[in-house]
This record gives structure tokens, sequence and C-alpha cells, in this order.
């Protein structure tokens, strides 16, 4: 029971987690769409497209504030995003193999850039590599309010578009054939996704932030028939994970963060994918021995 | 030309490029209002392109689209769209009267959500199309026809003026074949005017009175038995295709 009263009552505790649970629940949302429309992947270039931009948004400003992070983060996504747009419309290269060259050219540009500056060893850039797995230690109480501000925002897109969303995942030419333009809901989907990254920075990291979008929608689906029951159910499995690694991660010393919520995560996953009623692999073995 | 205020679709010089093919050529049709079209043609010969390029949802590099005289973007809410099956993966989280209900979407525009009232014309649309006991189920747990059937009662609750299906009797079973037709029937006595994509040339002539002879170029449009003829269907499908041609020579004995 110490470890309730902490959650509640230790500043540093509250904020991890609140953090995490934050990130969670728009992941596991913004992810149950992302997923049914087959772009797993973009979640993952996404977020490691987000390095770079972090890195030239601290060499321009000297700033870590989280807001300044933020945007360079939002901004090399977006840059990712038009390149890989490009990519795809205009050569011969397949969305998967786009995907793939965009997150390791930008991804390897993060990476130089973060070396660079670890080696310029000043005193201010303490913390810049924990971007790469998260630690969550390192969360405050400005980070969760910026955090749940993005979020907030993140989740009433989902909510007033929910329809359209909807619609545009199941059956885009049918959509778009009605007036809901399938490229509009691309970029606002896309837009967003970035969001969550941006909001996964400090807690899971860029390297490991896709499985925070892919793995609660695949756990969600397991249990359920219904789109909004598995949005909601992919918010909760997110938090829960999310929650269970940021506090395995602060009870070992310097356990990085991300590694312990995508495990807790995993274990989510395990148990949907071999239990879950219909769907589950448990489900169908006992199936084919009664036939 | 003629004034095109009375054709459901006026297709003018309409030109369709994949990487620098072109997929359908300088295609120039009037479709009229009432009938149940055909649009006939071999693989690749741009049927499904035509029906998306009418439809913007693939861009033209030519050519013009009118729906009952004007552009079709502002004409959306009379025009109806049955996809392929296939397009589409059925796997998605939703039920049968869920799919039917985004039919409405296109009325209710953004933001709004479907209320009683959409929900209540759905249910409608999946009586007519012999659904109604499976409005809640699952639609993965539905078999193909009636997954087509699903898709059929969605584009009637867009309640529009003109339908395109594309390839509708496509592996369907034959319960689901007749409630097909008994659906264009019932469609073309409403006066709305319906066009298909249909590959069966046995069946063609049963069930439609126009026809649209297809092969990247238009090769013929008009009424279906002036239409479709040993020429016509010649020149659709190549010389050498001579299965065309004995479907041909059977549905002219079957006229007798």
């Amino acid at each position: 029971m110490n470890l309730l009263t902490d959650l509640i009552f230790d500043y540093t505790l509250r904020n991890i987690a609140l953090g995490a649970a934050v990130l969670g629940i728009v992941s596991g949302m913004l992810g149950s769409f992302a997923v049914l429309r087959r772009q797993g992947l973009l979640g993952d270039t996404l977020a490691h497209a987000a390095l770079p931009g972090i890195c030239i948004a601290y060499l321009l400003t000297g700033s870590k504030s989280p807001l300044v992070l933020f945007l360079g983060a939002a901004i090399s996504g977006w840059v990712a995003t038009l390149v890989l747009l490009r990519i795809v419309r205009e050569t011969r290269i397949k969305e998967d193999s786009a995907l793939g060259v965009v997150l390791s050219v930008f991804f390897g540009v993060g990476i130089m850039l973060l070396t660079f500056i670890l080696k310029h060893n000043d005193a201010n850039q303490a913390g810049l590599d924990k971007f790469l797995f998260g630690q969550a230690a390192t969360v405050t109480a400005e980070d969760v309010n910026t955090m749940t501000i993005l979020g907030v925002f993140a989740l009433l897109v989902v909510a007033v578009l929910y329809k359209e969303f909807k619609i545009m995942t199941f059956d885009p030419n049918f959509a778009a054939s009605l007036g809901f333009n399938d490229r509009w809901l691309g970029v606002i989907l896309t837009s967003l996704i970035v969001v969550a990254v941006v909001i996964g920075l400090r807690t899971v990291g860029v390297v490991l932030m896709s499985a925070m979008l892919v793995g609660p929608a695949v756990a969600a689906r397991q249990w359920t028939n219904r789109l909004e029951a598995m949005v909601l159910l992919a918010g909760f499995f997110g938090a829960l994970s999310g929650v269970a690694g940021a506090l395995i991660s602060v009870s070992e010393a310097n356990l990085p963060t991300g590694p312990m919520v995508i495990l807790s995560l995993t274990v989510i996953v395990i148990i949907s994918l071999l239990f879950a009623p219909q769907r589950g692999i448990l489900w169908d073995i006992k199936r084919f021995s009664k036939a | 030309m003629t004034t095109s205020t009375s054709f459901p679709l006026a297709v003018h010089d309409l030109t369709v490029v994949y990487r620098d093919k072109p997929a359908i050529q300088d295609v120039d049709v009037n479709i009229p209002a009432g009938k149940l079209t055909a649009i006939i043609g071999p693989n690749g010969a741009g049927k499904s392109t035509f029906l998306k390029a009418v439809l913007d949802l693939l861009p033209r590099v030519a050519g013009t689209v009118e729906v009952f005289g004007k552009p079709y973007r502002q004409q959306r809410q009379l025009v109806g769209y049955v996809p392929q099956r296939a397009s589409v993966d059925w796997d998605f989280p939703t039920t049968a009267l869920d799919v039917v209900t985004m039919g409405t979407y296109g009325k209710l525009g953004w933001v709004k959500r479907p209320g009683k009232a959409e929900h209540d014309l759905a249910r409608q649309c999946l009586e007519q199309v012999g659904m109604a006991d499976f409005s809640s189920r699952q639609i993965s747990q539905l078999s193909g026809g009636q997954q087509q059937r699903v898709f059929l009662a969605r584009a009637l609750a867009q309640d529009a003026e003109v339908y395109f299906m594309d390839e509708p009797f496509v592996g369907v079973d034959a319960l689901t074949e007749r409630a097909i037709i008994t659906l264009l029937q019932d469609l073309r006595q409403r006066g709305k005017t319906v066009v298909c994509v249909h590959h069966d040339l046995d069946s063609a002539p049963e069930y439609f009175d126009w026809v649209m002879l297809l092969n990247v170029r238009l090769i013929a449009a008009g009424p279906f038995d002036s239409t479709f003829t040993a020429g016509n269907l010649r020149k659709t499908y190549g010389g050498a295709m001579k299965a065309a041609i004995d479907h041909f020579a059977h549905f002219e004995q079957s006229k007798g």
C-alpha cells in the first residue's frame, strides 16, 4: 500500500504515473485507427523522425524547455511525413520501403546530431539522450501539464471527427465519394500521431514509441467487435502499461522507462492474443478439438 | 452535343492515365435516366477505373463529368456508390447496421452524428435486401453474399438518384443474386438510374437494358439489344476472344 500512497502524495511518482497514463490513453486511442488503417509503421517512422527535430531545436535555442523540444519534434515529424508522401506518390517505391528509408535517414541524422551535442559537453545538455528510451524520473509537473493539454486536444479532435475517422478507416473510397476527403483524414491522423509521439518523448522515448501505438490497439481488438469499445479499451490498456512500466522503472534505480512500459504492454498483448474469447489462440484450439 | 441536363451521367472526353499508360481514353458517353446500364469489357479495360474517375476517386488527365447537368462535386447527394466487396477489410470491428448507417453520413455532413432517424433508415434498407435479422452481426461473420447485400443496403441508405456499382454480382450465392436483381428492378421502377460494372456476358442480357462496351476506349454504348452485337463484342474483346463470341452466339440462340 506504500506504493499507492506514494502514487498520490509523492511528487515524482505522481508525475511519472500521470505522464505515462496520458501517453497510454492518447497513443492507445490514436493507435486503434492507425492499426485498422494498416499504418502501424507510420508511428514508428514519425517517432524516430522526431529525434533530429529535438536536436536541432536544442542547437538553435539552447533551451531544453519541453515546449521548444516538442515543437522541434513536431516539425521534423511533419517534414518526414511530407517526404514520405512524396516518395510514395512520385516514385515506384512502395509505402513500407519508403517508411523504412525515411525512418533510418531521419534517425541516423538524429543520432549524429545527438552525438555532436553530447561531445560538446556543456552542463545544460544533460538528459537529451534520455529521449531515446525515455526516463520517467525526469518528468516534471510542467511536463505533465504540457502532455495533458496536448493529449486532451488530440482526443477532442478524435471525439469530434469520430464518425469521419470511422468511415474513412473502414472504406476510404466510399468515404471519399461522400465528400470526406481521405487525404485530409490522413493529414489529421498523422498530425495527431506526431502529438502522441511528442507526449511519449519523456516517458517512452522515440525508439520504442511505435509499440505504444500498435500494442494497445492489437490487444484491444482481441476483446471486442465494436470500434467504440476497441478505442476505449486500447486507451485503458495503454494507460495501464504506461503506469505499470513507469512504476517498475523508478522502483529500480535508473532503469529506462521505455523498455519497462513496453514489457508491461507485451504482457497485456500476449494475454489478449492467448485468452480473448472468440479471437484468442486458446479459443481456436478448443474449437478445433471439438470439431 | 445535346444539352446534358437531362442525363444522370454525362461524361465528356474522359482520360485517366496510370504511369504514362492510358487506363481509359477519350470516353464520351451519356447514360440515360431510369435505365439499368452495364459496363462490359475485358480485364484491364478500365471498367472500375471509369467508375472511380467519375466519382473523383482517381485524378483525371482530361475530361468532364456531369451529374444531372452539374459537376459531380456539387451533386454528391444524388449519387450512390457500391465499391467492390473485396476493397475493404471485413474484419473491421463493426456491425452490419453500422455499415449501412454509413450510407447516411453524406447527407449528415461533417461532425454531425447519426441519430434515431438515420438508424431507422438503415434498418429499413437492411430489410429491403433481406438482412433484417443480421443487423447486429459482426461483419466478418457474414457470408460473401451477405456482405454484398450490406453494401447494397448502404447505397440504398444514401437515397440517391443514380447508383454506381462495381461488380456487385461477383462471388455471391444464388439467393443474393436474386436479391440484387429484384433490387435493381425496384430501383428502375422508382425511376432511379443504375450503372453496374459487370463481367458475366451470359447474364448481362437478362439483367440490363443499356450497355456500355469499354476497352480503354469506348467501343459502343446504347440500348442493349442493338449494341450487344457480335461485331461490337469482337471489337471490345479483340478478334481472338472466341469465348466472348461464343457467348454471343449463345445469347442469339436463346433470343430465338
